[in-house]
């Protein structure tokens, strides 16, 4: 193997060299770094790199090196990645003193901006820390501060004060000090927060901050919103534009999605990973790790996949060492020359990272991070006060609220792994790749020579929805892997959608779904990797965060059942969780790497996108300016009331009764409605998870409790045709819904309102989309009527059987369905998926895409 | 230095302002209400009285200013949070000459005096609430962005949160702090939707203590050595309703102080003092 040599650049300045294979992974360098600093706590540090645009980023520990640097400059910088709320809960002191270090460059850098008095208070600190205590004859730290570079006006104050204030700190050993360093550290408001620039929806430049509470808005330095953890029920990212999707609150029945307008995809992408990570790190707790585990590593880059803060304390709890001894900076810094503030000074001002190099000495810190240096377009985004207060509700609130979420994918893909069936439901994951869907417009996609199996078919969108739908055997415990297929012939759209429903036979039986697959399932193969280069390429990639208890989908899924007329009672359960996953056929792995290079490639295509081929049918962009996300995306994040049509809520009630694991269904169920109309378009979304509310039946597993992130990434290639690919309904009706797009769901669903809708109005400008139920119906109605509106609704629905247990192994037949209405106002095209998956143990299922759609009150609202 | 947020509520010292008497006729008010003067200043003298001798602050009285008729509602010129004191721009025209006094008076207890220069900014500091751990900013008809953001770049240690004020002359007109982490807030709505605003955008939780009246819920908190919690509030004779709330605090020391004809030109309790945490002899 080749060596290559790593320069680490640790928090006190010097530099960490050491050699690593070539094809070595990020995890391995890092505890390279760790095992040389002695760091046991690692879990909250992380290597930054600088990426090709001299941006920094983590380095992820889950993939080689090599692939994420792409160049040859194997320079890396040690920093914190989560700052500990609480530091005097971390277990050593040499921990808590590298995290001093961070947090004195994080001042002297202004990327932690505080008062003077704060400022000269921590460097006070840092004083007793690095050369005890004061000294009547102050020799050192004189020497120390005086190479000091304060502003003009403030260096003399500022050293005064810092002598003053070391005095009193007299006989505290540096440990102490330290500590007392975080304590006031840590209360200073922007603590642990990471800014991302953006812009609003009026083009005005904000900020956003990412921390362990949640997400923060900033304009200049005004925090004008605040979405706490809780209260986010979805991120995920195009393009450029990175969303929220927000729970609803009390008063209101709407979730709304937040749009934030970011400088180039790769901003987006970067702002959404930080968040993931964040959520996962901070919001989970150990016991919700397992869980959460699969999901994150399920694939690419996606997902967090260390351990939690919950977890890392508690492995804290149990070292077991004396406190190693290590030295402490100030001796081998102090020669240097101190860029930064006192604090820094001291110890890093030697240190080099970027941030150095900024203005240490401006007042203005936050200026200078702020918002200035976007530059975007047009911002669809708003944040505006005024959805503050329909946040406030709770979580059990959202309960009540039956939104049921649902996720248009447009292309996609599926994948069905060849691959031999692992034993463990989790090992398959992690082996399995994300699903990736790719829409190819001109038919060029590169897919990865990971993917195992991507088949790319030329269909008319009405053949797709003809496809033939082969039962699936209750046997197979193989996913299979529908193909989309672009109609190279017809540019138009071609639908494909493939399924891979690893059904077990229980549950096959019970389904009695036919899976529709799409017929060339062979074709895939050769086709996907055809192309390779697609020329639009979207990648999204959500995240869906489930603070509900799984137990609560299991509830929710026997709702459904009944749901299609289900009695008020169940209302109550209303929150479903619907998980749909789309799997893709791409290695996890390469899923990761595709994003970016997707992310590239879309960005240069954009312009592309405007094509015509965004057809008016795709309704969904109400927002004129957005017609590049429109057409890309049309659906993507739409939320869409589930309604469940009668006729699908039987089968389905019947699976529905059995208890189903969320394990299964993420392996499982994956539905891909992909409307293409020549556009192609990879977008990988992750799914999303709904809150799954409590609920009602806690009889049922309620294995997950709250928040589980669920991510998958999902990629629907936009276009305008769906490619439904749902197996539960009966046959004939699928058929009859492809063919009829909107139509056919529509009547199903008919007696209830099933179309959601998006709201336009409200959403003008924003790509917000609200969904109600109330006006599901009355959309439905419109749609129906074939209102010149033009929305683009699609819900998935996807009912997770009853699984008898929560282990996802074991479990034979997870059932899984989900319904995909589409309707497109303008084109009057519904599509109507409905999958069923079933879940076999042994089947091997790669979910590049998993949706997860929660329903809470849909089912009444149907019934309304 | 007991460190960053440390203390909330202690104060040694306290700046008031006397009434002139152009007060009656020109300061400015929301209602048509006739202001007796002599009243007025009675009840000012009480206020002043409490806070030198019931509560033994020290108290730094500025001189009334006849062209100045609002010039007793000191609070607004100034806001002080440390060691550091933001001089305002006065949203109302008329009083933006109020804070050249209150700029002296603050720096002779040399506090780290900031001053809001930017001519496209207003605030008043009564649109400013401190919780202890963070500002919010009420976006008035007296203060607007670019105060609250100036405002921001004087006290950097903390989140400082806008929050819209539709109704109501000050933020601080419905709500106050009563304790650590114990907002007394209004019930009109609002008052209440106000509160909805800044609990979702704090990192802190809040509990809150809802009184009937509005106004009534502007009172004065204190920690003091040797009387621990301390709060101002109103009369029994102008808010019954509301100090029986108020008597549910069993942990405070409860002081009453009228406000009855202050509050014609839209004076609360907060409005007439500046209180200052001074450590000795620096």
């Amino acid at each position: 193997m080749k060596v290559v040599v790593c320069h680490v650049t640790l928090l006190d300045g010097t530099d960490f060299t050491c050699e690593v294979e070539k094809r070595a992974k990020g995890q391995y360098l890092f505890f390279k770094v760790c095992e040389h600093l002695n760091l046991l706590e690692k879990d909250y540090f992380g290597l930054t790199y600088k990426d090709n645009h001299d941006e920094k980023c983590w380095l992820d520990p889950t993939k080689e090196i090599k692939r994420q640097i792409r160049s040859n400059n194997w320079q890396f910088v040690f920093s914190v990645k989560f700052y500990p709320p609480d530091p005097s809960q971390l277990t050593e002191d040499i921990t808590r003193y590298l995290l001093c270090l961070q947090l004195r460059e994080d001042v002297a850098s202004g990327r932690l901006p505080c008062s003077f008095v704060t400022h000269a208070l921590l460097g006070s600190y840092t004083l007793q820390a690095e050369f005890g205590d004061h000294e009547p004859d102050p020799p050192r730290p004189v020497d120390f501060i005086s190479q000091l570079k304060l502003e003009s006006n403030q260096n003399k104050e500022m050293e005064e004060k810092i002598l003053e204030l070391h005095k009193s700190h007299r006989g505290m050993t540096p440990a102490q000090a330290d500590l007392q360093f975080l304590e006031n550290a840590k209360k200073l408001s922007m603590y642990g927060v990471d800014l991302h620039p953006a812009k609003d929806s009026e083009g005005v430049d904000i900020m956003l901050g990412v921390c362990a509470n949640g997400l923060l808005v900033y304009k200049d330095r005004l925090r004008i919103n605040r979405f706490a953890w809780p209260k986010i029920l979805k991120i995920s990212y195009k393009r450029n534009n990175f969303y929220i999707k927000i729970r609803p609150g009390e008063t209101e029945q709407f979730e709304s999605t937040v749009g934030f307008k970011l400088q180039n995809h790769r901003s987006a992408k970067k702002l959404w990973k930080v968040c993931v990570e964040n959520h996962s790190f901070f919001r989970l707790n150990a016991s919700e790790a397992p869980t959460k585990a699969r999901f994150l590593t399920l694939g690419s880059k996606f997902r967090y996949s260390g351990r939690t803060q919950a977890q890392t304390r508690l492995a804290s709890s149990l070292i077991d060492r004396p406190a190693p001894s290590f030295e402490r900076t100030s001796s081998k810094r102090i020669s240097r020359s101190l860029d930064g503030a006192p604090m820094i000074s001291i110890t890093e001002a030697g240190s080099e990272t970027a941030e150095n190099g900024r203005d240490p000495h401006l007042e203005l810190h936050s200026d200078s991070k702020s918002p200035l240096r976007v530059h975007g377009d047009n911002i669809y985004v708003r944040h505006s006060n005024l959805m503050l207060e329909d946040l406030d509700k709770t979580q059990d609130e959202v309960l009540k609220h039956q939104a049921s979420i649902s996720q248009l994918k447009r292309s996609f893909m599926e994948a069905p792994p060849p691959s031999p069936p692992q034993p463990n439901q989790w090992e398959k994951r992690l082996t399995s790749s994300p699903a990736t869907t790719i829409r190819v417009q001109q038919q060029q996609v590169s897919l990865e020579d990971e993917i195992a199996s991507v088949l790319l078919s030329r269909r008319s969108a009405a053949e797709c929805c003809s496809s033939t739908r082969p039962p699936c055997s209750a046997t197979e415990s193989t996913l299979e892997g529908a193909v989309t297929t672009c109609s190279a012939a017809a540019p138009t759209a071609v639908c494909t959608s493939s399924l891979s429903h690893p059904v077990s036979a229980l549950s096959a039986t019970e389904v009695s779904v036919p899976q529709t697959e799409a017929s060339p399932a062979d074709n895939p193969s050769s086709d996907t990797k055809e192309p390779a280069k697609t020329h639009e390429v979207e990648i999204e990639e959500t995240i869906v965060i489930q603070e509900v208890s799984r137990a609560a989908k299991s509830g929710a899924v026997t709702i459904t059942v009944d749901s299609p007329v289900i009695p008020p009672a169940e209302e109550e359960p209303q929150d479903q969780k619907e998980k749909v996953e789309e799997e893709a056929t791409a290695v996890e792995e390469v899923a990761p790497s595709k994003p970016e290079g997707a992310s590239s490639e879309s960005e240069s295509e954009e312009e592309a996108e405007y094509h015509a081929h965004v057809p008016a049918s795709i309704c969904q962009t109400k927002i004129p300016e957005e017609k590049e996300e429109e057409e890309e995306e049309e659906q993507i994040k739409k939320d869409e009331e589930q309604q469940v049509s009668a006729a699908v809520v039987p089968s389905i009630a019947v699976e529905v009764s059995q208890p189903t694991e969320e394990t299964n269904q993420e392996e499982e169920s994956i539905k891909e409605e992909t409307m293409v109309e020549r556009k192609d378009e990879k977008e990988e979304t992750n799914v999303e998870k709904t809150d799954e509310k409590e609920e009602k039946e806690s009889g049922r597993e309620t294995e997950e409790s709250t928040d589980d992130p669920m991510v998958t990434p999902e990629e629907s290639p936009d276009g305008l045709i769906h490619a439904e690919e749902t197996k539960m309904a009966d046959p004939t009706e699928e058929q009859e819904q492809p063919k009829m797009n909107g139509e056919a769901s529509l009547v199903e669903v008919d007696p209830r309102p099933q179309v959601i809708c998006c709201s336009e109005p409200p959403v003008v400008k924003t790509e917000m989309v609200t969904i109600s139920d109330t006006f599901a119906a009355q959309k439905t109605e419109i749609a129906t009527k074939e209102v010149p509106i033009v929305h683009t609704e699609t819900k998935t629905i996807t009912y997770e059987a009853a699984q008898l247990d929560g282990n996802g192994d074991g479990e034979p037949g997870v059932l899984m369905t989900a319904q995909t209405i589409t309707s497109e106002s303008l084109c009057t095209t519904t599509t109507t998926h409905i999958t069923k998956t079933l879940k076999g143990g042994l089947s091997e299922t790669r979910i590049e895409k998993r949706i997860v759609i929660t329903g809470d009150c849909d089912i009444d609202h149907d019934q309304n | 230095m007991a460190g960053l947020m440390a203390g909330f509520g202690h104060y040694t010292h306290a700046i008031v302002r006397g009434i002139p008497a152009s007060l009656a006729k020109e300061a400015l008010r929301s209602s048509q209400a006739e202001v007796d003067l002599t009243k007025a200043r009675t009840e000012h003298e009480a206020y002043v009285e409490v806070l030198r001798e019931r509560l033994g602050l020290e108290v730094v009285e500025l001189p009334a200013d006849e062209s100045l008729p609002d010039c007793v509602f000191v609070e607004d010129a100034a806001v002080v949070c440390g060691e550091t004191a933001l001089i305002t721009r006065p949203g109302a025209e008329s009083r933006r000459r109020e804070t050249e006094v209150m700029k002296e008076a603050l720096q002779n207890l040399h506090l780290n005096v900031v001053e809001m220069t930017d001519e496209n900014a207003t605030l008043d500091g009564g649109d400013v609430l401190f919780t202890g751990r963070e500002f919010f900013v009420g976006l008035s008809k007296r203060t607007n962005q670019r105060g609250a953001e100036i405002l921001a770049d004087a006290f950097k240690d903390y989140a400082v949160s806008t929050v819209p004020v539709l109704e109501g002359l000050h933020l601080k007109s419905f709500c106050s702090m009563g304790g650590p982490g114990l907002i007394i807030i209004g019930s009109s709505e609002p008052a209440q939707k106000a509160l909805k605003i800044m609990q979702q955008m704090s990192d802190h939780r809040y509990d809150k203590l809802t009184v009937p009246d509005d106004i009534a819920a502007n009172c004065i908190y204190m920690n003091l050595p040797n009387k621990g919690h301390v709060l101002l509030h109103c009369t029994t004779e102008e808010f019954p309703e509301s100090v029986k709330v108020f008597e549910k605090l069993k942990d405070h020391m409860l002081i009453p102080v009228s406000n009855l004809e202050k509050v014609k030109v839209d004076g609360a309790l907060t409005c007439c003092s500046v209180l200052i945490n001074k450590k000795t002899n620096i």
